[in-house]
């Protein structure tokens, strides 16, 4: 069995935060040409993508980490952090370790054929790899392409070449870069035209090795008139220190396509002195490429120390459609700064931007977005909404809604708003027997509504049943 | 243990005030198993006071006096105890809760109040839903949030579903009845009778005569300044109608009681 942490709180707290006892094969840590050139080898990859990680070193070092977010952190040692982990019974090309095995059906996913998750597909990735792919046979009648990003550049790497970096540059931002020069593995997938996606498809992320950042790198190509719902959770143990964590999301959708991408994002947050946790340092961007296409959003942040994040749109096509529902829940010591833009360039573009934020303990939630319509875009509307629910009197909540509209014709919406749980609410559902406990998360699961009505059924239940869980001893 | 027969609800000398100023003023009621009795009294003489002391609103201070429920002492439970303990306040305001439905309010309260067997699924689903048709309430109104956008006849509905799903035996209903179209009314009656029996005990609080017609009190209630200024039977709300509360206040009483 994996090895538990004695602290039994922090495991109620955190079910998911033990630690696999794998031997894992580690680079040293460290950052600069020859471990890139290492890593690549190490993955037998071609000669273009080895010279897109050095392009996108050589970018990373010219950059400057960025500093506008609301989050503080002490600065972090890039020298400092194992770029590579990986378990050695995978390198050595061997069935799915059982140890990992049992790791993933722990963690609810079996990757077991016989027993895998009805209707989803899953990608499991284990710190720098993935270690399986389920349900392929059935992907594969229709075409469609869904392994490990490193597979991809063996079968497809054509497509893998066309698209990558091609809606986040190698150099678009200080961790887009650091991700590009180091990205280990993730998913790749690919939606023939026409096709709609029988299955849901899946990611999960799980981090293990101490010591080690995670930079995983996914890439979604829906082509024409296709249609595929992508679902991602990521968990890691609990440990003192603070892990890195960047990874690039690049969705492209041609014409008529529709993307749905859903995030439950559970990493260790550390604990109440604000101790370890993950810095969620992520770059979603999606790319409504063609006419008619539309990208969805959805986001549940539970988890990490820190969050920095903005899965974002880019509204090229005509009457292309971008839309991002989230919810960030913060609490202790938590620091979040998320929000989204959505770049409006296409005619008669659309988007719609919903955001739950809320804050408990001592914790910073900052809702950040951007909407921009661009010339071009004719009658481009968007309808924004942000609200933040505060819970007791330590925490932050702030809200920075930025628009910038080159296109008198576009119909721009705001609302925003700042609450706290109504005593009156409260007192309601206890007059009916409901204990104030239970009450509050029922009404800050109704507050979040929107946005989980958003989510696959199956991943609703989680999401409600780990917002509980989170808010459980958030009330001080 | 004592072999008298124990008033189901009993309040003795109940002092109660909000924002530091005395509402109720040496409050004594009794209501035994298996009676109805009604409380009048006119616009801010202290009715939803009583209700939320009764149920135990964080804003009230009691100052004095006790108050049991089939014997036990109620000022000392937290309001979802005593939702626990049977008592039940149909509110004059019911507030809303976004975004949850009403299933869900009715299975966190049933879950609470009953027990969690009695919310399996099906079983729950069932009962809510011929519960929801004995009160002419349609289906779409139990997915949507609880009391958001209802009209006001349809959150004293609402509250009269709440009240048979979760079966108490002590009632509160603050004005029930007001804003209730005929037919309302009639469905808010017929969810009352169907409550009061033997075993339970029912306090209607209203201003008017019509919902006694169909919930006939075993005994009446006045109200005024805090206190209970006459009880009586049936013939005392007729006498209401016909004079107005001006002549049950005493000119000589002191305000500050
Ligand atoms: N939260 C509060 N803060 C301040 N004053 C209050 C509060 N609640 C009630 N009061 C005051 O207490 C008095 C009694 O109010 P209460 O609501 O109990 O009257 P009522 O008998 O129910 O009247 P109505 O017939 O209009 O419903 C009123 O003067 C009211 O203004
Ligand atoms: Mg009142």
């Amino acid at each position: 069995m994996p090895e538990l942490p004695s602290d039994n709180k922090l495991i109620r707290d955190y079910a998911h935060g033990f630690v696999t006892p794998v031997e894992e094969e580690v680079v040293p840590p460290g950052l600069n040409e020859d471990i890139i050139r290492l890593i690549s080898r190490k993955k037998e990859e071609p000669d273009w993508l080895l010279e897109f990680r050095l392009r996108a070193f050589r970018a990373w070092q010219r950059k400057t980490e960025p500093r506008w977010a609301l989050v503080t952190y002490p600065p972090i040692d890039y020298q400092a952090i194992r770029y590579y982990a990986a378990p050695r019974s995978l390198s050595a090309g061997q069935a799915v370790d059982p140890e990992i095995a049992r790791t993933f059906e722990r963690l609810g996913i079996p990757l077991d054929e016989r027993r895998r998750l009805e209707g989803v597909a899953v990608d499991a990735v284990f710190d720098s790899v993935s270690v399986a792919t389920t349900h392929q046979k059935i992907l594969e009648e229709h075409g469609i392409v869904f392994c490990s990003f490193s597979e991809a550049v063996r079968r497809v790497p054509d497509l893998v070449r066309q698209y990558l970096g091609s809606v986040v540059p190698p150099g678009d931002n200080f961790f887009a870069a650091l991700n590009s020069a180091v990205f280990s593995d993730g998913s790749f997938c690919y939606i023939p035209a026409g096709v709609r996606c029988p299955l849901e498809l899946s990611t999960y992320f799980r981090i293990n090795a101490a010591g080690t950042g995670q930079f995983e790198r996914t890439l979604l190509i829906a082509d024409r008139d296709s249609h595929v719902s992508y679902l991602e959770g990521c968990t890691a143990p609990i440990r003192d220190e603070n892990q890195l964590h960047a990874a690039v999301v690049e969705l492209v959708a041609l014409e008529g396509a529709t993307i749905k991408y859903s995030t439950v994002q559970n990493w260790y947050p550390g604990d109440e002195q604000g101790r370890g946790g993950i810095y969620n340092f992520v770059t979603k961007r999606g790319d409504c490429r063609g006419a008619r296409s539309r990208i969805s959003w959805t986001q549940v942040e539970v988890g990490s120390a820190i969050t920095w994040k903005y899965p974002s749109c880019l509204l090229r096509g005509d009457d292309s459609v971008g839309e991002f529902y989230s919810v960030a829940f913060t609490n202790r010591k938590m620091q979040a700064d998320t929000g989204t833009k959505m770049i409006h360039v296409g005619r008669r573009t659309r988007s719609t931007i919903v955001s739950k934020g809320i804050s408990a303990g001592e914790s910073v939630n900052t809702y950040r977005g951007l909407v921009q319509i661009h010339p071009a875009a004719e009658r481009a509307r968007n309808h924004s909404q942000c609200d933040s629910l505060l819970i007791g009197d330590r925490c932050t909540a702030n809200t920075f809604p930025v628009v910038e509209s080159d296109n008198p014709t576009a119909v721009l919406e705001h609302e925003a708003t700042t609450s706290r749980i109504s005593e009156d609410q409260l007192f309601y559902l206890q007059s009916r027997g409901v204990d104030p406990e239970t009450a509050r998360s029922l009404i800050v699961n109704g507050f979040c509504r929107e946005v989980f009505k958003q989510l696959p059924m199956e991943f609703a239940v989680e999401a409600v049943k780990l917002l509980e869980i989170k808010m459980e001893g958030s009330i001080g | 243990m004592t072999n008298a027969p124990q008033p189901l609800l009993q309040i003795e000398g109940l002092r109660a005030g909000v924002g530091g100023r005395e509402i109720l003023r040496g409050l004594d009621l009794e209501i035994a198993a298996g009676e109805i009795h009604a409380l009048m009294g006119p616009n801010g003489s202290g009715k939803s006071t009583l209700s939320n002391v009764l149920m135990g609103h964080p804003d009230y201070e009691v100052g004095a006096g006790r108050v049991r429920l089939a014997g036990e002492d109620l000022l000392e439970l937290s309001p979802e105890e005593r939702a626990r303990r049977g008592l039940f306040l149909a509110f004059q305001y019911p507030v809303a809760i976004p975004g949850v439905s009403v299933v869900q309010f009715l299975k966190a309260a049933v879950e609470a109040v009953r027990g969690r067997e009695s919310v399996r699924a099906a079983a729950f689903l069932r009962e809510l839903r011929e519960t929801a048709a004995f009160l002419e309430i349609g289906e779409i109104f139990l997915n949507r949030p609880i009391n958001e956008g209802f009209s006001g006849g349809e959150k004293k509905r609402m509250e009269i579903l709440q009240m048979l799903m979760l079966r108490p035996r002590m009632v509160v209903l603050d004005e029930t009845d007001s804003g209730l179209d005929i037919d309302a009314l009639k469905v808010v009656a017929r969810g009352v009778q169907r409550i009061a029996g033997p075993s339970a005990g029912v306090l209607v609080i209203t201003h008017y005569e019509r919902i006694l017609n169909h919930i006939p009190p075993h005994r009446v209630h006045i109200l005024l300044e805090g206190r209970i200024a006459r009880s009586g039977g049936p013939e005392l709300v007729a006498e209401l109608e016909r004079r107005g509360y001006d002549w049950l206040r005493e000119p000589s009483a002191a305000p500050s009681g």
